[in-house]
C-alpha cells in the first residue's frame, strides 16, 4: 500500500472504502441501544426479596407465592416424603445435578443439596416446569401428584419426585431452586 | 458554477431576510412582558462536559432531606438511585440504611390487610402525603408539587426586547443553555424578602419572592443560614443550601446527564470523522465529472 | 419508469427472480441507476436527509411503543420510567422527540427549495400534491405524538386543537359539538382519547411511508427538477447514476445534519420542548401560555390572527389548502425563480412571512403583535392568490441556459474559469 498511495485510483477507492467502513461501524453501535432497550430494566434488576411466614403450613400441605414474578413452591414435605426423596440413587435420575439459583458450582441433585440442613422438611422450588413453562399440578390437596409423588405437569406429561426432580417426561432438568435462607425456624427471605 | 453563485444568491438573501423582520414592524405598541431577568449561575453540569460534583448532590440531598422532603415528594425516584453511577454515589450500605428509614406502606397480607414496612434500596421515595387531595388538605388548599422533575419543568421567560430575541435563541444554542430551571429554582430559593418593595400588597398566606411570576407564593422561605449542618465545611448560607439543593434537583430530574454528555462527545467526534470522509469520498468520485 | 432498465442480471439466481418478481431490478433502476441531474445543489440532498429522518423515527418509535402505556393514569410514569430505568431509554426517547424537530426543519427547507425552483410546474403536479400529503400526514403525526407525553402542554393542546371543530356549531347547530365528542370519546379529553391518539400515532408514520414510496415513483417518473429549471435532454452528459454519485453526495449530507442532530439530542433535547410538559396534565389548570412546538406555530398565528372562531379555523386549513393548488396558481413560464427578476423579491418576502408568522406564533395575541400577525397573515395568501399569477404574466424572465449541459459547461458565462480555480484550490 505504502508504495502506491501515491497513485489517485487507490487513493480514491481507499476513501470510498474508509467512508463505508465508518458508516457501517456507526449503524453497528446504533444498533446496541435498540437491542439492548428489551434487556430487564432497572426496576425489574432491583426487584426485593420477599419474606415468607412458614408457621401456618402444617406438614404435607404446600403454598406458592410470588418472587420476581414467579411462582414459588413451598412445601412442609412429610417424613415418607423426606425419606423416599432421600432414597434414591443418583443414576436414577434422568439430571443429576442439583439446579441452584445463582450458584456457579453444580453438585450433585441430592436432597441434601436441594434443602437447607436442619430444616428437611421444607422445600423450596421455583414452580415453573423446566420443560415449556407451564406450572406442574401437586401443590394443593387432592392435585395430581404424578408417579413420583412429587409434582406433575398436566402440559406434556412430566413428572417430578418429591424433591423436585425430573424423572419422568419432556423436561430436561429438575426444578430449579431459588436463593433462600432460613431467618428463624418459622421464616424465609427468597432473593 | 452558476449554482455555486445562485448558492451565494440565497445566503445573502437569507441575511436582507433577516434584517427586513427586524425593521419591517417596528411598531412601539408590542406589548412588554413583565418577565423577570433571572441571572444565570455557574453550574458543573452546564455545556458539553457538564458533571456532577457529587459532594454537592450529596449535600444536596441533606438539604432535600431534611427541609423539602417535609412537604415535596419525589416520586419518580428510588432510594437505589442514591448510589447509583451519575448521581450522588452513596455507597450502597449508606442507601439500604436511608431507605430502612423510610416507612413503607406495602400490601395486603394474607389478611387483606395493608401494613408498613421499612424500606429498601428498591423502594420509590415515600412521599410525604398519600395523595394531593390530603396535601391540599395539610397545606390549606396550595398543593406542593412533585420536585423530581421540577428542574425541567420550569424555564424562565426571556426578558429581552422583542428584535433581539433570534440573536438570544442562537446564542443559547451556541452554547447549549439547559439550565434555565436550574437558574429559576436558585433564583426562587434565594428569591424571599423580608420585607416586600414598598407598593406592593402581599395577601395573606402569601410571601414576596423576586423570582415567583406574580411575586406572590405560597411557600414561605424555606431556608436559613446556619439551617442544616454541613459534615464537609461548605459555609452554611442560605446561597449555598439553594445551589445545592438546586443541583440535586437537576440530578433527580436528569439522572442520566452525565452518562448522556459523555456518550454525545463520542457520537460527535464520530459524526464529525464520518462527514470528512463521506466529503472527501464525495469530492473523489465528483472530480471526474463536469457538473 | 422514465428511464431505460439497463439492469442486467447475472446470476441464475437473479435471473430466476428477475422473470418473477423483479425487486432486484426496481431497487436498482430507481436507488442506484436512475439518471440524476449533475447540477443539483445541496438544497437538493434534503430528500435523502427526511428519508432518514423517517426511518429514525420509525425505529425509534417502534421501540418507545415498547414501553409506553397508553393509559392517563400512568402514561407519563411511563415515560419517565423509560427515561430513568430502561437500557438507553433516555437516548431512543430524546431521539424520537428531537427527531421530530429536526424532521420538520428538513421538510421546510425541502418545501422552499420546490417553491423557489419551481418543482411543483408541469410535469410535477402529482409529485407536488403527494408531498403536501405527507406534510399534512406528518403535522398529524407530530401532534398525536406530542399528546401522548401527557404532559401539560400535551392535555391543553389536545383539548384546544380538538376544540377548534367545535367552530363548526356556528353553521350547523350541534354539529361541531357532536365531532369533538365523537374525537374525545367523551365529553372532555380522557382515557379514550388517549388511546386513539395512541393507535393513530402508529398508523401514521406507515401512511407517510406508503405516501413517500408514491412521492419517489412519481419523482422517479418526471425526473428531477434541477437549478435551471430545464428539462434533463440527454442523460449521458447532463444526469449521472444515483449512485455512486448521489449516494455519496446526499450521505455526506446526512452526515452534516445528523451533526446538528446529535447535538441536540446529546446536549439541548429539551430546547426545542417546553418546560410544562415535564409537568403532568392537570385538567384543572391551563398554564398560562399554551404554545405549539415551533413547527406549529405559523399555522398558530393565521389561527389567532383572524378575528373569528370559524374563520381562524377556515384560515388555518386553508393555509394549507391553498398549497395543494399551487401548481396551478403559478402562471410564469420560467420554472426556476432564478430567471425570474421580479418574482425572486416576493419569495423572499414569502421566506420573511412565515419565519415572522412563526415568531408572532410564539407571542401572546395582543397589541403589536396582533396587527402584526394580520399583516403577515393577509400576505401569506396574497402571495399565493395574487401575487404567482399576476407576477407570472407580467414578468419577463432572464435569460437562461438551454440546457443542463450549457448551464455546466458555462454556457458562454466569462466567470467560469475563476470559479472552476477557486474550486480546485
Amino acid at each position: 500500500m505504502a508504495s502506491t498511495t501515491d497513485d489517485p485510483v487507490t487513493r480514491r477507492d481507499f476513501i470510498h472504502v474508509a467512508a463505508t467502513a465508518f458508516a457501517g461501524v456507526g449503524a453497528a453501535a446504533m444498533l446496541w441501544p435498540l437491542v439492548d432497550q428489551m434487556n430487564p430494566d432497572a426496576t425489574a434488576l432491583s426487584l426485593a426479596s420477599i419474606e415468607v411466614d412458614l408457621s401456618p403450613i402444617d406438614t404435607g400441605q404446600a403454598i406458592t407465592v410470588m418472587w420476581r414474578g414467579k411462582p414459588i413452591f413451598i412445601r412442609n414435605r412429610t417424613p415418607e416424603e423426606v425419606e423416599a426423596a432421600k432414597a434414591v440413587q443418583m443414576d436414577e435420575l434422568k439430571d443429576p445435578v442439583a439446579r441452584i439459583l445463582g450458584e456457579t458450582v453444580q453438585e450433585p441433585a441430592t436432597d441434601e443439596a436441594l434443602t437447607k440442613s436442619g430444616y428437611e422438611q421444607w422445600l423450596v422450588a421455583v414452580g415453573i416446569c423446566t420443560h415449556l413453562g407451564c406450572i406442574p399440578k401437586g401443590q394443593r390437596i387432592g392435585d395430581e401428584r404424578g408417579p413420583f409423588g412429587g409434582w406433575f405437569c398436566p402440559c406434556h406429561g412430566s413428572a417430578y419426585d418429591t424433591a423436585g426432580r425430573i424423572r419422568l417426561g419432556p423436561a430436561p432438568t429438575n426444578l430449579e431452586v431459588p436463593p433462600y435462607e432460613f431467618l428463624s425456624d418459622t421464616r424465609i427471605r427468597i432473593g | 458554477m452558476s449554482k455555486i453563485l445562485s448558492m451565494r444568491n440565497f445566503r445573502t438573501s437569507t441575511l436582507g431576510a433577516a434584517l427586513l423582520l427586524v425593521t419591517a414592524y417596528a411598531s412601539p405598541s408590542f406589548a412588554a412582558g413583565e418577565a423577570v431577568e433571572i441571572p444565570r449561575q455557574e453550574w458543573t453540569f452546564s455545556g458539553m462536559t457538564g458533571y456532577f460534583d457529587k459532594a454537592q448532590l450529596r449535600r444536596g440531598y441533606q438539604v432535600y432531606q431534611n427541609v423539602c422532603a417535609v412537604c415535596h415528594g419525589m416520586r419518580q425516584l428510588y432510594y437505589r438511585n442514591l448510589s447509583e453511577p451519575g448521581g450522588p454515589e452513596f455507597s450502597d450500605a449508606r442507601v439500604k440504611d436511608i431507605a430502612s428509614q423510610a416507612q413503607v406502606t406495602d400490601g395486603p397480607d394474607d389478611n387483606g390487610e395493608m401494613f408498613t414496612r421499612s424500606g429498601t434500596p428498591a423502594d420509590k421515595f415515600v412521599l410525604p402525603y398519600p395523595n394531593e387531595k390530603a396535601a391540599a388538605a395539610a397545606m390549606g388548599g396550595a398543593v406542593p408539587p412533585d420536585l423530581s422533575l421540577m428542574a425541567k419543568a420550569r424555564a424562565p421567560a426571556h426578558a429581552h426586547a422583542w428584535y433581539t430575541e433570534p440573536y438570544f435563541w442562537m446564542v443559547d444554542i451556541v452554547t447549549g443553555y439547559q439550565e434555565g430551571g436550574a437558574d429559576y429554582l436558585y433564583a426562587l430559593l434565594t428569591g424571599y424578602a423580608d420585607e416586600p418593595p414598598a407598593g406592593i400588597d402581599v395577601l395573606p398566606g402569601l410571601y414576596y419572592n423576586e423570582a415567583f411570576p406574580g411575586h406572590q407564593i405560597a411557600m414561605p422561605s424555606p431556608l436559613a443560614d446556619g439551617f442544616i449542618t454541613y459534615e464537609d465545611g461548605t459555609e452554611e448560607t442560605v446561597a449555598n443550601y439553594s445551589k445545592d439543593v438546586t443541583a440535586f434537583m437537576m440530578w433527580a430530574a436528569e439522572p442520566k446527564l452525565e452518562e448522556r454528555k459523555k456518550m454525545g462527545l463520542t457520537v460527535m467526534i464520530y459524526l464529525g470523522i464520518f462527514a470528512i470522509l463521506m466529503y472527501l469520498s464525495k469530492r473523489a468520485l465528483w472530480r471526474k465529472v463536469p457538473h | 419508469m422514465a428511464h431505460q432498465s439497463t439492469y442486467e442480471p447475472k446470476t441464475a439466481f437473479t435471473r430466476w427472480m428477475d422473470s418473477r418478481l423483479p425487486v432486484i431490478r426496481m431497487a436498482y433502476d430507481n436507488l442506484l441507476d436512475f439518471p440524476t441531474p449533475r447540477n443539483l445543489n445541496y438544497m437538493w440532498t434534503f430528500g435523502g436527509i427526511l428519508a432518514f429522518c423517517l426511518f429514525v423515527q420509525i425505529v425509534t418509535g417502534i421501540v418507545l411503543a415498547m414501553h409506553y402505556a397508553a393509559d392517563t393514569s400512568v402514561a407519563f410514569d411511563s415515560i419517565e420510567h423509560l427515561m430513568r430505568n430502561v437500557n438507553y431509554g433516555w437516548l431512543i426517547r430524546y431521539t424520537h422527540a428531537v427527531g421530530a424537530s429536526m424532521f420538520f426543519f428538513a421538510v421546510y427547507l425541502h418545501i422552499f427549495r420546490g417553491l423557489y425552483y419551481g418543482s411543483y410546474k408541469p410535469p410535477r403536479e402529482i409529485l407536488w400534491i403527494l408531498g403536501v400529503l405527507i406534510f399534512l400526514a406528518m403535522m398529524a403525526t407530530a401532534f398525536m405524538g406530542y399528546s401522548l407525553v401527557w404532559g401539560q402542554m400535551s392535555f391543553w393542546a389536545v383539548t384546544v386543537i380538538t376544540n377548534l371543530f367545535s367552530s363548526l356549531d356556528s353553521v350547523v347547530s350541534g354539529l361541531g359539538t357532536g365531532i369533538v365528542q365523537w374525537i374525545w370519546g367523551g365529553f372532555a379529553v380522557n382515557d379514550a382519547t388517549l388511546n386513539r391518539l395512541f393507535s393513530l400515532h402508529y398508523l401514521l408514520p406507515f401512511v407517510i411511508a406508503g405516501l413517500v414510496g408514491l412521492h419517489i415513483w412519481a419523482l422517479h417518473v418526471t425526473g428531477n427538477n434541477n437549478p435551471t429549471g430545464v428539462p434533463l435532454r440527454d442523460p449521458k452528459t447532463e444526469a449521472l447514476p444515483f449512485h455512486p454519485y448521489f449516494t455519496a453526495k446526499d450521505g455526506f449530507a446526512i452526515a452534516v445534519f445528523g451533526l446538528i442532530f446529535a447535538y441536540f439530542v446529546f446536549y439541548m433535547p429539551n430546547y426545542l420542548g417546553h418546560a410544562d410538559n415535564y409537568v403532568e396534565a392537570n385538567p384543572l389548570q391551563t398554564p398560562p401560555h399554551i404554545v405549539p412546538e415551533w413547527y406549529f406555530l405559523p399555522f398558530y398565528a393565521i389561527l389567532r390572527a383572524i378575528p373569528s372562531k370559524l374563520g381562524g379555523v377556515i384560515a388555518m386549513f386553508g393555509a394549507i389548502v391553498v398549497l395543494f393548488f399551487i401548481p396551478w396558481l403559478d402562471t410564469a413560464r420560467e420554472r426556476s425563480t432564478r430567471y425570474r427578476p421580479i418574482y425572486k423579491y416576493f419569495f423572499w418576502l414569502l421566506v420573511v412571512t412565515c419565519l415572522a408568522l412563526g415568531y408572532l406564533g410564539a407571542k401572546p395575541p395582543e397589541g403589536g403583535y396582533l396587527v402584526a400577525g394580520r399583516i403577515f397573515t393577509a400576505y401569506y395568501f396574497i402571495h399565493f392568490l395574487i401575487v404567482m399569477p399576476v407576477i407570472g404574466i407580467i414578468e419577463t424572465p432572464k435569460s437562461r441556459p438551454q440546457s443542463i449541459a450549457d448551464s455546466i459547461l458555462g454556457g458562454g458565462n466569462s466567470s467560469q474559469p475563476a470559479v472552476a480555480a477557486a474550486e480546485k484550490r
